[in-house]
């Protein structure tokens, strides 16, 4: 038990710290989301209410790209050095060690995008209350993003140029994601009751956190036979 | 008798044998098929009456009910021999999995398009994104193509196999959870009728075909899977003397 508990601290702070070491891995995510989010007036036109109409669809799908976009690399520099052959052979259970893993991916991707989002929230005339349950939908649906894209990437390490077929795997499974989430936040933003879609959220998030790590070993053990 | 059963399964799973024994069983699987749905075809437009309220618009369900009915069947046999072969390594279930896949997405297209063809004339659009059943038919169809590009991307036969296998079984907890948070959306679409309660809300003359071209349809599928699961397991055994003999001798296995 305790070996498995530093194994898991160690592999997360592994991973911490290789991406404080390439920070423009953290960062492009972040100038995606930004790109993405930027797009939108400037197809859509300046007009203040169509923004605040199409707000929330936009930053969360925005949001769910960007996390897409960062997935490819969760174990693809691992599988190539070779370092993911050998937390296959270590002692500790792998959906714990994938966990690790996973949770590092969220801390440098999801979380800020997290914290970012307010800023493009704010742009697209939100008002408070609305961005705050944007936050809290996005805590809660990159957590699953995570967890459900960690599976696919590890479907589709071995595979060259898996990035597209990445996308088609991951995007059909985050789409209920996609739904609650920012219809939660269109929900708050026209002052209706949106408690049922953060109940859903964290229900979601749970469940992936009990049962994903499980099928991302599964599939990390069939990628490197 | 359980031993006997046991045997039964076990041969079933030897491909030389399961390929003998799907030839036997494989016309009665299409046969009673063809007919059925050829009969409830006919009864549906020609004999059942109007609808009072869509005229004869309604006759599309003929096609529409069972090939719904059908994408999510051709899923869960999917999953379900994706998850045999996954557990218990049997070969032939992964080659069921495959050979579904093609399948159940056919099905998904089909009910999607009889699906839009209803609607023009129903709800005056070709596509209503507030239908939730029209819009997780459609997932349900990115599902079956993602499914099917992870497949055709691993060249190695039994990687593929088990890395398809595994997605297989995380579309198929995701499958309810689509469906529900899609019903989520305000629903256009018909309420259900078949499975009312109080017994269908639905005349007799029109419920008899629908129900011989969904048995008739389902028939059909089973033919079709063995069809193509005859194929699959001579494509995988290509190299086995048992399918050299077959391809030399002809017929004769």
């Amino acid at each position: 038990m305790p070996g498995m508990i530093a194994a898991f601290v160690a592999t997360t702070q592994r991973e911490l710290l290789l991406s404080l070491r390439r920070p423009g891995d953290m960062l492009n995510p972040l100038v995606f989301f930004l790109m993405v989010s930027t797009l939108f007036p400037l197809a859509v036109g300046p007009d203040n209410e169509t923004l605040k109409e199409i707000g929330p669809g936009v930053t969360w799908v925005a949001a769910l790209l960007a996390m897409l976009l960062s997935l490819n690399s969760l174990f693809m520099s691992d599988y190539e050095d070779g370092s993911l052959e050998q937390l296959l052979l270590s002692a500790q259970p792998l959906p714990v060690l994938g966990l690790g893993k996973t949770l590092a991916h969220w801390l440098v991707t999801g979380l800020p995008l997290v914290i970012v989002a307010p800023i493009v929230a704010v742009t697209y005339r939100l008002p408070n209350e609305v961005i705050f349950v944007m936050m809290l939908t996005l805590l809660l649906g990159t957590i699953s993003l995570s967890l459900l894209g960690a599976i696919g990437a590890a479907l589709t390490v071995g595979i060259h140029r898996g990035t597209a077929l990445l996308s088609l795997l991951v995007l059909p499974l985050s789409m209920p994601l996609l739904i609650f989430g920012a219809r939660t936040v269109a929900l708050a933003a026209n002052n209706e009751v949106y408690s049922a879609g953060i109940y859903f959220l964290a229900a979601y998030a749970v469940g992936a956190l009990t049962l994903a790590p499980f099928a991302t070993a599964a599939a990390l053990r069939i990628s490197n036979e | 008798m359980w031993n006997t059963i046991w045997t039964f399964f076990h041969k079933l799973a030897s491909p030389p044998h399961f390929y003998r024994i799907s030839a036997i069983l494989l016309p009665w699987l299409a046969v009673p098929g063809y007919l059925l749905v050829a009969w409830g075809t006919y009864n549906g437009l020609f004999t059942a009456p109007e609808d009072y309220q869509q005229k004869d618009a309604f006759r599309i369900i003929y096609v529409h009910v069972p090939s719904a009915y059908l994408s999510m069947m051709a899923y869960m046999v999917m999953a379900i021999s994706a998850g045999i072969g996954l557990i218990w390594r049997m070969k032939l279930a992964h080659a069921v999995a495959a050979a579904a896949a093609p399948i159940g997405a056919a099905f998904t297209f089909l009910a999607l398009a009889t699906g839009s063809i209803w609607g023009r004339p129903m709800w005056g659009t070709w596509w209503e994104w507030g239908d939730p059943r029209l819009t997780s038919e459609l997932i349900l169809l990115f599902l079956y193509f993602g499914y099917m590009a992870l497949r055709s991307s691993i060249g190695d036969t039994a990687k593929a196999d088990k890395a398809s296998a595994v997605l297989a079984l995380v579309g198929a907890i995701n499958v309810p959870i689509i469906h529900y948070s899609v019903e989520w959306w305000t629903s256009l679409h018909q309420g259900q009728t078949l499975l009312a309660e109080g017994g269908p809300a639905i005349d007799t003359a029109m419920l008899w075909p629908l129900l011989a071209n969904i048995f008739g349809f389902s028939l059909i599928f089973g033919s079709m899977l063995l069809r193509r699961l005859r194929t699959e397991v001579l494509f995988r055994e290509r190299r086995k003397r048992w399918v050299k003999e077959l391809a030399l001798g002809g017929q004769q296995s």
